[in-house]
Parts: structure tokens; sequence; C-alpha cells
């Protein structure tokens, strides 16, 4: 592991000290060997574990994904024809409530956003983006709380309303009270969202380059005009990035889906009533402790394609944010 | 379209720091006048209340009066943005809209008030706008590429076509040679002397030489300190200034930097 | 002198000179701020409603008794009972998890800013950006797949839960000390190396000195972030009626699975649910606010 920079290391001590300093350069040497071998192993660790979640998973999943439907049908609440069965609604209830949750968070956030960095006094803005943080901080499990008992009631006039008014849509037909619909655990995961996508959004709409601000302003433009011509296209990618970021949380997130949603195994598009969806984590988190032997095993591969689904989705806007930085850096 | 600007008795502060204090002065319509002075003295602040994008700053201010043509630019219900519609600005350093092609960057002021200007109405301001900016035979062929991707004197003078392409009365510079070479800035003063037919022009220089070629006028500030306010210490034809200057500050900064 | 003034002009009504812009515009500017306001105090309604909720129903159950006593022999409707051993498997596991992470976590952050260079510091940079997005669920089977293998698919421990956080809170570790130690100027570095100062001890006694106080407050953010996770220890560590201090055997009660597990049971336990949640928004909050603090008084140097 030291084989990376032996030259680097050596180097320090070295010139005309060396003879007056002999043992402490001696001393110091050690140190440096010592030191810099232990930050190498902990960054190297840090691959092996990364390594080690994969590797761990994949080998506790192998008995689900190798074992014949006739085994895993033994499962109580194993009803599918095949692994690939199960898995695809709950991917598929994890996407739909995932990607609601940013359809209600995004637009939201840019609000927040602009509202802190163009909009609120300068003084102000600090404290507000101080507010916002705090609701990052708030466990998952309040939320689930919050979610279940204080908005569930809340929201049930408002789907009420919905699906009497708009219920032709055959998006909102159907409501049955109460809300534990998957539209109610995509608030709930909206709220969760917001302060990453808030936060990334403001930071680049902060970075918007005087300049362009200015010429827009001399041109005569209004702050939204101003905000139309050089913040929002500087911004987008920016904003893209934070929403895959809060994409990927959606995707992950347990607590808040597991209290409120009612959850059923159904590719349904109706998203007032309950008994339709459920996510993998939830899923996972609601079986995993009455599980033994195989359905530990097909719960962990369900959480396997939640990794790599997670992991594209960092992925991609790692590499969107990454890709940004290139080009403000050669400007 | 050129317009007189009558200033007097305008305080500008930062909080409570006063940055510019007192600048009484006439600007007369379609000549240029060149504000000279060393840095930190306030000319470039001063520059920025005329049309009011000093309000861009948080907790600047400013008092007395700028008027133009007998307007008040400071009067009550007026509107900031009304203002910089009919007083255009050019930068220190070029800025068009990195995401906007060359026709919209020159386009972007005329659509903000003119949502559904016809196809043939855009490309005449566009040909209009970027002749007038000595820029048209450089990117006709090329008008729906970005704006970044031209040369910065290009760029320059495609700021330039912006801000005329909205016809404004006034025009102001805020030393928008010194981030070019050379030769665009040669290309950027003969089109100073072209634009005076039309605009009142109104340009900050740290280039004197550059002062002297370009402006009809010439305005001196000087700041006694650190700390203290930035202060219009004289105006005067161009030729005036630069050969018998009524104040000794004048003289000793043009004779200490000139040549 | 050749100054003029301007007595002779009669003001004209500023309107007229400059027309003002246009209704149309105008609205849409309205409107969007508006939009742009309103969106803005609907983020305010969750945060106020959710603070309000947590204290007005966790002050109900909230006492001496609630954070003294465990669930020893509680059932039904009695509404006797607390969260202590809850507390204490809490501290207990997140305990552990910090000393898993906190070293390993500043030693690659070091690693990243003061020596790393070439494919693997940027393969680790990249991949601790992708841990960074690691479900919370997703750690916690890792942890369980860990321990399963080494004891056996019975073995249950509070140090399953803590391997699990610390999947979690490592990456935020080294990427807030990183943050910090990039923070620190390279003169200052450059000034050690000057009297002679090995590479080691500048980073001990320069960079993290200097930096200290950023790094605690980012440490102390990351605890205030895996204190609340829930689901990992759910699959993990479990549940528990009695107080279970060692950490390397037997299930135990942590605070967010001690809310989520009352909240199941209905009735008294919803309101020992909200209880649990005032005990751990107070600890969050308090832990957010420590690091504040921190960051406020002794690192305004930094400040851009």
């Amino acid at each position: 592991m030291l084989t990376d920079n032996p030259p680097k290391v050596s180097k320090r001590p070295a010139g005309r000290d060396r003879v007056e300093l002999f043992a402490s350069g001696n001393k110091g040497r050690w140190g440096s060997r010592i030191f810099s071998g232990l930050s190498h192993g902990a960054g190297i660790f840090i691959l092996i574990v990364l390594a080690a979640v994969a590797a761990f998973l994949v080998k506790e999943a192998w008995p689900a994904i190798t074992a014949p439907t006739e085994e895993l049908q033994q499962i109580s609440w194993f009803k599918a024809d095949s692994l690939m069965g199960y898995i695809a609604p709950l991917v598929f209830g994890t996407l739909l409530s995932s990607i609601l949750a940013l359809v209600i968070a995004v637009p939201l956030s840019i609000g927040i956003a602009l509202f802190i960095s163009h909009y609120a006094p300068r003084r102000l803005a600090q404290s507000l983006g101080y507010i916002i943080d705090l609701l990052a901080a708030i466990p998952s499990v309040v939320y689930g709380l919050w979610g279940a008992l204080w908005l569930l009631p809340i929201l049930d006039p408002v789907f009420k309303w919905l699906t009497n008014n708009l219920g032709f849509i055959p998006l909102f037909a159907d409501y049955q009270a109460p809300a534990k619909n998957v539209l109610a655990a995509s608030t709930v995961l909206a709220v969760m969202i917001l302060p990453i996508i808030t936060a990334v959004s403001r930071e680049v709409f902060l970075q918007t380059p005087r300049l362009h601000e200015e010429a827009a302003l001399a041109l005569g433009a209004t702050r939204w005009e101003l905000i139309r011509m050089a913040v929002l296209p500087f911004g987008r990618s920016g904003v893209i990035s934070a929403a895959m970021l809060g994409l990927g949380r959606a995707l992950g997130e347990t607590m808040a889906v597991l209290m409120v949603i009612s959850p059923g195994f159904l590719f349904s598009f109706f998203l007032l009533k309950p008994g339709q969806h459920q996510t993998i984590a939830a899923n996972i988190a609601a079986q995993f402790p009455e599980a033994s032997g195989l359905s530990v095993s097909v719960l962990i591969a369900t959480g396997l394609a939640l990794f790599v689904f997670t992991f594209l989705v960092n992925m991609a806007a790692r590499a969107i944010i990454a890709r940004r930085k290139d080009f403000s850096g050669a400007n | 379209m050129s317009k007189r600007i009558d200033v007097k008795d305008l305080n500008v502060y930062y909080g409570d720091f006063l940055a510019v204090e007192g600048v009484t002065m006439a600007i007369e319509p379609r000549q240029v006048t060149a504000l000279i002075g060393p840095s930190g003295c306030g000319k470039s602040t001063f520059l920025r209340t005329l049309n009011r994008m000093h309000e861009v700053i948080p907790g600047a201010r400013v008092s007395g009066k700028a008027m133009i043509d007998g307007t008040d630019l400071y009067g009550t219900g007026v509107d900031p943005v009304a203002v910089r519609r009919h007083v255009g600005m050019v930068f220190q350093r070029p800025n068009p809209f990195p995401t906007m092609s060359i026709a919209d960057n020159v386009l972007a002021g005329v659509k903000l008030n003119n949502k559904r200007i016809s196809k043939s109405d855009a490309a005449e301001v566009v040909e209009h706008s970027l002749r007038g900016a000595n820029l048209w035979n450089e990117v006709k062929d090329r008008l729906d590429r970005p704006g970044s991707s031209l040369s910065g004197g290009q760029q320059q003078r495609l700021c330039i076509a912006r801000a005329i392409a909205v016809q404004p009365e006034v025009l102001l510079m805020d030393e928008p040679c010194s981030a070019l070479d050379p030769i665009s800035t040669l290309a950027i003063e003969d089109l100073i002397n072209e634009l005076k037919n039309q605009f009142t022009i109104v340009i900050v220089t740290h280039n004197m030489q550059q002062a002297a070629r370009v402006s009809d006028r010439t305005a001196f500030f000087n700041i006694a300190g650190t700390g203290k306010p930035g202060k219009l210490i004289e105006i005067d034809d161009t030729a005036t200034i630069f050969s018998t200057p009524s104040n000794p500050a004048t003289e000793d900064y043009i004779s200490g930097r000139f040549g | 002198m050749a100054v003029s003034t301007s007595q002779d002009v009669a003001a004209v009504p500023a309107a007229l000179a400059f027309p003002p812009v246009s209704a149309g515009r105008r609205f849409v500017d309205r409107f969007a701020r508006s939009i742009i306001a309103i969106a803005f105090a609907v983020a305010l309604i969750p945060l106020i409603s959710l603070l309000w909720i947590v204290i007005s129903r966790g002050v109900k159950m909230f006492s001496w008794d609630f954070l003294s006593t465990d669930m020893v022999g509680v059932f039904g409707d009695m509404t006797s009972g607390g969260a202590v051993h809850a507390i204490v498997g809490t501290l207990l596991i997140t305990g552990a998890a910090v000393l898993i992470s906190v070293p390993l976590g500043l030693l690659t952050a070091i690693y990243l800013v003061e020596y790393g260079r070439g494919p693997l510091a940027r393969a680790i940079t990249f991949l601790v950006d992708v841990m960074t997005g690691i479900p919370s669920i997703v750690a916690g089977l890792f942890a369980f797949a860990l321990f399963v293998l080494i004891f056996g698919p019975a073995y249950r421990a509070g140090l399953m839960g803590a391997v699990a956080l610390s999947v979690l809170m490592t990456p935020v570790v080294v990427r807030s000390v990183e943050e910090m130690l990039r923070l620190v100027p390279n003169e200052l570095r450059e000034a050690s190396y000057a009297l002679g100062v090995p590479k080691w001890l500048t980073i001990i006694k320069v960079v993290l000195r200097t930096s200290v106080a950023g790094i605690v407050t980012g440490i102390m953010l990351s605890i205030a972030r895996v204190i609340g996770e829930t689901a990992p220890l759910l699959i993990t560590v479990g549940m528990m009626t009695r107080m279970n201090t060692n950490i390397f055997d037997g299930r135990m009660a942590t605070l967010p699975v001690f809310a989520y597990t009352e909240y199941s049971k209905g009735g008294v336990g919803i309101d020992r649910a909200w209880a649990a949640a005032l005990t751990l928004i107070i600890i969050v909050m308090g832990l957010n606010l420590i690091a504040r603090l921190i960051a406020r008084k002794f690192s305004p140097k930094f400040n851009r």
C-alpha cells in the first residue's frame, strides 16, 4: 500500500539540517511513514468497504437468485412467478413514489432557492438557509410520525376534492380514506428531499456571474426577467443534478413510506387508492424482522436492486456536476 | 435620440459610508464625456448612478439630482427598470449571455419589451445593431453560434450591439476596453466615434490617451485618501483639461501618468 | 472651471419621460415574485407544523419517568414505562459508530487532501461520493450480511447497527473534513516546511490545528445525521424492552426504532412514540446547535 508515493514521503527530512537534527529527523521519518501509511490505509479501506457492500449483498442474495420458483413460493409473502416478478412491482412502486416526490419537490425547491438567493434581503438569506437545513436534520422516523398522524388527516379533504373534481383522470380516481396512498407517501418524501435540492440549487444560483446579472439589468430587465435571462440558464445543470441527488434520497428512503403507505404489489397508476404500491426499502423494513433463511435472501436481492438503482442515479448526478465544473472552469 | 444629463449635488452612499460627494456636472448630448481619475475615486460608482445600476449593491443609495432632459432619474414613481431601458450600459468585461446565440444576445433586451417580434423585424434589428457595432461583417454567417464563441473584442462589440438594440438615449461605458488587446481597443474607439452621432456617451477609462482620443469633454475625479469620499475636481473640454487644466491636482494626475 | 448647473431645467413629470415597464411585464414580475414567496412559505409549513406537533404531542408523555425507566413489564394500556434503554442504546451504538467512522473518515480526508494524487485518489473521491448515496436500508443489509457470515444467522448485537451507521457516516465525515482541510491556506503548510517540520507533524500541528473547529462541526453534524437513522437499526439491532449495555451481544433498543415500534402498537404507544420523537429532536437539534456554535465561535477567519 505504501508503494504509491514513497519518494514524496522520504523527501521531507532531506537537506542541510539533516546532520544536526539526525535523531529527530530519524523519528520524523518514522512518523511520516506511519502517518502516511495510516492515511493511505484508511483511503484504501473505504474502497474495500464499498466493494464488500456489493460483494456481501450479492453473496447473501445468491440463494434467492438461484432458487427454483417453487422453493421461493413457499415463503408466505412470495406470491409472484419468479424473483423478477416479485421485484418488478417493487421497483415500479419505488420509482413512482420517488418521481412523484420529485415532481412536487423540484418546483418548490427552485422557488425556495430563488427566494433565498435573489429575493430575500442578504442578511436574512443566511438564516433562511439554516432554517431549510434544519429540515434536513430531522430524523426520518419523525417525518414518518408527522406524515402518518398529522399530514394524512389534512390530505384527506384535498384528495377527496381531487377525486370528486378530477376523478375522470384515472390518476385521481377512486380515492378511499384514510389517505394511505402513494401520493401521500410521495408528499412526505418531497418534504424530506426539499432541503438537499434547495441547498444545491441555492449554491448554483448564488454563483451566477455578476457580469451576466448586470448585463440583464442594464438592458432594463425586471427581477424575474433577470432570473429568466441569467440565473436559470446558468443554473440549469446544477438544478438537474440537485434533482438527481434528491431522487437518490427518495429512492432509498424507508421509514416515511413504511409508516404512511398501505402496501400493495401492483403496477397501478391509481395514485389515490390505498393498497396499490410498495417500495423496495419499506418492504425490506416491513418483512425483514420476521424473515429467515431464503426469505432473507429474497429481501437482500431486492436491496441489491435498490443499491444498483441509487448507484446509477447518484453517478449520473455526480457526472453532471463534474461536467459543470469543467464548463465553468473553462470560462 | 440623444439627451442631455444634468447632475446636481449628487452624493452616493454605501450604507453610512459616503463614497462620492457633491457631484454637479452637465453631460452634453451627442458628445463623449470621459470620466478619469485614480482607482477608487468613485468614477465607476458615479457612472452607475446614471442608470441606477448601483442599486444592485445592497445598502447603496444616492441623494441629490440626476436629470435626463429635465426628468429626475430618482423622482418618485420612476422605475429603475424603465431608466435602464433608456440608459444603456457596457461593462468592463464583455458579458454576453453564454447560453444564447449571437442573434439572441442582440435581441435579449428587445424581446423584454416586445415578446412577439416578427422574424423579419428581428432580423432587421439584429443586422442594424450589429452594423452599428461594426460587427456585422464578422458574424453575419454565424448568427446562431453562441455569443461566447467570439473573441474578447468581438464579444465587447456584441455587448454594445445588445445595448444599442433597445435604442437607448444614453450609453454608459465602464472601462469597456480594459480587458481587451490594443487592436480590439482601437476598434471599440472607432466605434465610439461613430456612435456619438446618435447617443450621449459617458465613458469611464483608466487610459488617459484613450480619454484624449475619444472624448469631447473630460471630467477628473479624485480622492483625498482612503476612507474619504471621491469628488469631481473639474470638467471641461478635453483639450483644455489635457493642456491647461485649472486645478493643480488635475495637472499632477495627467502629467504624472500621461506620456 | 466649467462646471455647469441645471437650475434652468424645469422638472418634467417622470412618468412621461420614462414610460414605466408595461403592465404585462410588471404583472409577470409580481406574479413570479408572489409564486416564489409562496413556495418559501409552503416550505415552512412542514417545518413549523412538525416542530409544533412533536412538541405538543411529545410533552404528554415526556417526563423524568419517561427518561429514566425502561419497558419491562409494560403492556396493554399501561401508561408507565419509558425509553431509558433506548436512549442508552442510541448513545452506545452511535458512540461506537463515531469511534469507527471518525478516525477512518479523518484519515481518508487527510489522504485525499495531503497525499492523494493519481487514480487511487480519484477512485476514492468517486466512491466516497457514491457511498454518500447508499440508502440507509442497504447499509443495514450490508451489516447484517457481514455479521451473519462471521457469526451465523442468529447473531444480533449493537455492533451490527454501529457498523451500518458507520457506512452511512464515514463518507459524510470525509466530505466535511476534506472541505475544511482544503480551506487551510497552502502558505501555512509551506511556512511550516520551511521551518524544517516534517510533513506528518505539519499536518497534525498546523493543518489539523487550524481547521479543528470546522472538523468538529462537521463531525457533530454527521452524528446528528446518523443518530436518527431508523431503518438500518430496525433490521440489525431490532428491539428490546430492557437495557442492554453490551454492544457485542444481544439486541438493543434505540430511540428511533423505539418510536417506530411504539407507533406500530397504537394506543398509548403513539404517545410514547411522540415522546421518543421529541427526545430525538432535542438531541439532534442540540447537536446541530453545538455544531453551529463551534463553527461560529472558532472559524470566522475562513469565511470566504
